[in-house]
């Protein structure tokens, strides 16, 4: 279980994450909605130690990892997997290389066995044949679907994904998100997901929790959310227009 | 910024100390991260691939330009020399005047400025678009350290391929000015190599050495550190990369006069 309690954060005066509270159960798949600039991904920066918060706790089954650095740090990073929001593959690597990279480098597998994993973790994704492009040559969909493969061939207990369909186009949003979610079945891993795709994901989430201006203001099974009475989960679910912006 | 809240009499000292504290940080995070970068570079494993990646980046692809511009610094300091000279009567001396030039003072400079324009800022636009599209992220995150892979291997790989260019540049600047004093002023080719021989020693070549050694270990400090911080988007990165070359050049002029003042 992931467990964040009171968590703070500013840049410079700005304070971007605000006494936040949330706890993710294991097993789960947790989306964080929220308005763009809300600290969605600053919160996510702050769970897989990128950042550190002015106060409160990170606890991944019961070690807080707030104040923990290298080999510590990294021994709670092996567990993770990140889905970067652009991906952030490795350009000047061929898509193979880059879902090969954290088994050679991290787990320092034989060489054959690397080439095994890596041609199942991109036939999970539909991706085969694709091994030996290189990002630039991949289509925006393709390039998420290598992220994703490079995210889960450690096969990790948790997996971050950073916005993974942000910039798609419809059909690929619910192609990404049934991917996450059949792999979620296959692999049974932590999920938790930084998305701004409503209605999209009520379909995969067991728990969506809703971030608006550095606290979370709503969390609950999506069924609650989308019924919800609150004013900000309303608007932001109904796409209703801020009209406190002086537009 | 200055605090609006203090009397105009103080603001120019609180500006003051604002600019001191924050170029005393930059210089502490800019010390902390070579001492980082030579930690990665004492830790094995050893990573062989990325070094000789960075060799054939900052050094094989800078060959070219380390050749022109090699060959025609030897042709011009034959000929401004040979010119000087023949008023004295002392052409004999143009071999010497050109090598001790080119091996003490201009190779391992014009070497390390030529190298640092191509390879340096290719180095900091590299590491720096890695930085803001989160691949660096990305190392961090696999609990890989990004210093191993992308610093640690620039650094050993400038100290390599610096003195190599450097020599490179020398050889030819030196054939540079053969093709001037010799083909083309007259000069005999017996005159030209054999007063180099007598007045060109070891120590000046070690001081060309120790030069190009040191530019190696400033440039890809700089630049790498450059990339490393850079700010956001792609003006990020095209300030960071005008920084690290601007930054890298005027160091290598500042540390050449303190190594030439310290080396014999």
């Amino acid at each position: 279980m992931i467990k964040v309690e009171g968590l703070r954060k500013s840049f410079g005066r700005q304070p971007v994450l605000r006494d936040l509270d949330l706890e993710v159960a294991t097993g789960s798949i947790t989306v964080i909605i929220g308005r763009s600039g809300g600290g969605k991904s600053v919160f996510l920066k702050h769970l897989i130690g990128l950042l550190r918060p002015d106060a409160g706790r990170v606890l991944v089954d019961g070690v807080e990892i707030t104040h923990l650095t290298g080999r510590a740090l990294d021994g709670i990073r092996r567990r993770y997997g990140v889905v970067f929001q652009g991906g952030a593959l490795f350009d000047s690597m061929s898509c193979a290389d880059n879902v090969a990279f954290p088994l050679r480098e991290k787990l320092r597998m034989p060489t054959d066995e690397i080439a095994k994993r890596v041609e199942a973790a991109l036939g999970q994704v539909g991706l085969e044949g694709v091994g030996a492009k290189f990002p630039a040559e991949i289509s925006g969909g393709m390039r998420k679907r290598v992220a994703i493969a490079r995210a889960l061939v450690t096969e990790p207990e948790i997996i971050f994904f950073d916005e993974p369909t942000t910039g798609l186009d419809p059909v690929l949003v619910n192609t990404i998100h049934h991917l996450i979610l059949d792999l979620h079945r296959r692999f049974r891993f932590t999920a938790l997901m930084v998305s701004h795709e409503i209605p999209e994901i009520f379909e995969i989430a067991d728990t969506v929790a809703m971030l608006h201006e550095g606290r979370i203001v709503e969390v609950g099974p999506p069924a609650a959310i989308q019924a919800s009475a609150n004013r900000v989960v309303r608007q932001f679910i109904r796409g209703e227009p801020d009209n406190s912006e002086g537009h | 910024m200055a605090d609006r809240s203090l009397s105009p009499a103080l603001r120019p000292f609180d500006a003051v100390g604002g600019w001191t504290i924050s170029a005393v940080d930059s210089l502490g995070r800019f010390g902390t991260f070579f001492v980082e970068a030579l930690i990665a570079i004492a830790t094995p494993p050893f990573k062989v691939r990325a070094f000789v990646d960075r060799i054939n980046y900052i050094g094989y692809r800078s060959l070219l330009i380390i050749l022109l511009t090699g060959a025609f610094t030897g042709m011009v300091l034959g000929l401004q020399v040979y010119l000087t000279l023949v008023r004295f009567g002392s052409e004999a001396f143009l071999g010497p005047a050109v090598a001790l030039s080119l091996i003490r003072e201009l190779g391992p400079v014009l070497a390390a400025l030529m190298v640092t324009g191509r390879a340096g800022s290719a180095l900091t636009a590299e590491i720096g678009i890695m930085r803001i599209t989160e691949q660096i992220d990305a190392l961090t995150v696999m609990a890989l350290n990004p210093m191993r892979y992308l610093v640690a291997p620039s650094i050993l790989a400038g100290l390599v391929t610096f003195p190599l260019m450097t020599a490179i540049f020398d050889v030819v600047g030196i054939f540079g000015g053969y093709l001037v004093g010799v083909e083309l002023l007259g000069l005999s080719p017996g005159t030209y190599f054999g007063e180099m021989q007598t007045f060109v020693d070891m120590k000046d070549i070690m001081t060309g050495f120790w030069k190009s050694v040191s530019f190696g270990v400033v440039v890809t400090w700089v630049c790498t550190y450059k990339g490393f911080n850079v700010g956001h988007g792609a003006e990020g990165v095209a300030r960071a990369t005008t920084q690290a070359v601007v930054l890298s050049s005027v160091l290598i002029l500042v540390w050449d006069y303190f190594m030439g003042s310290i080396l014999p």
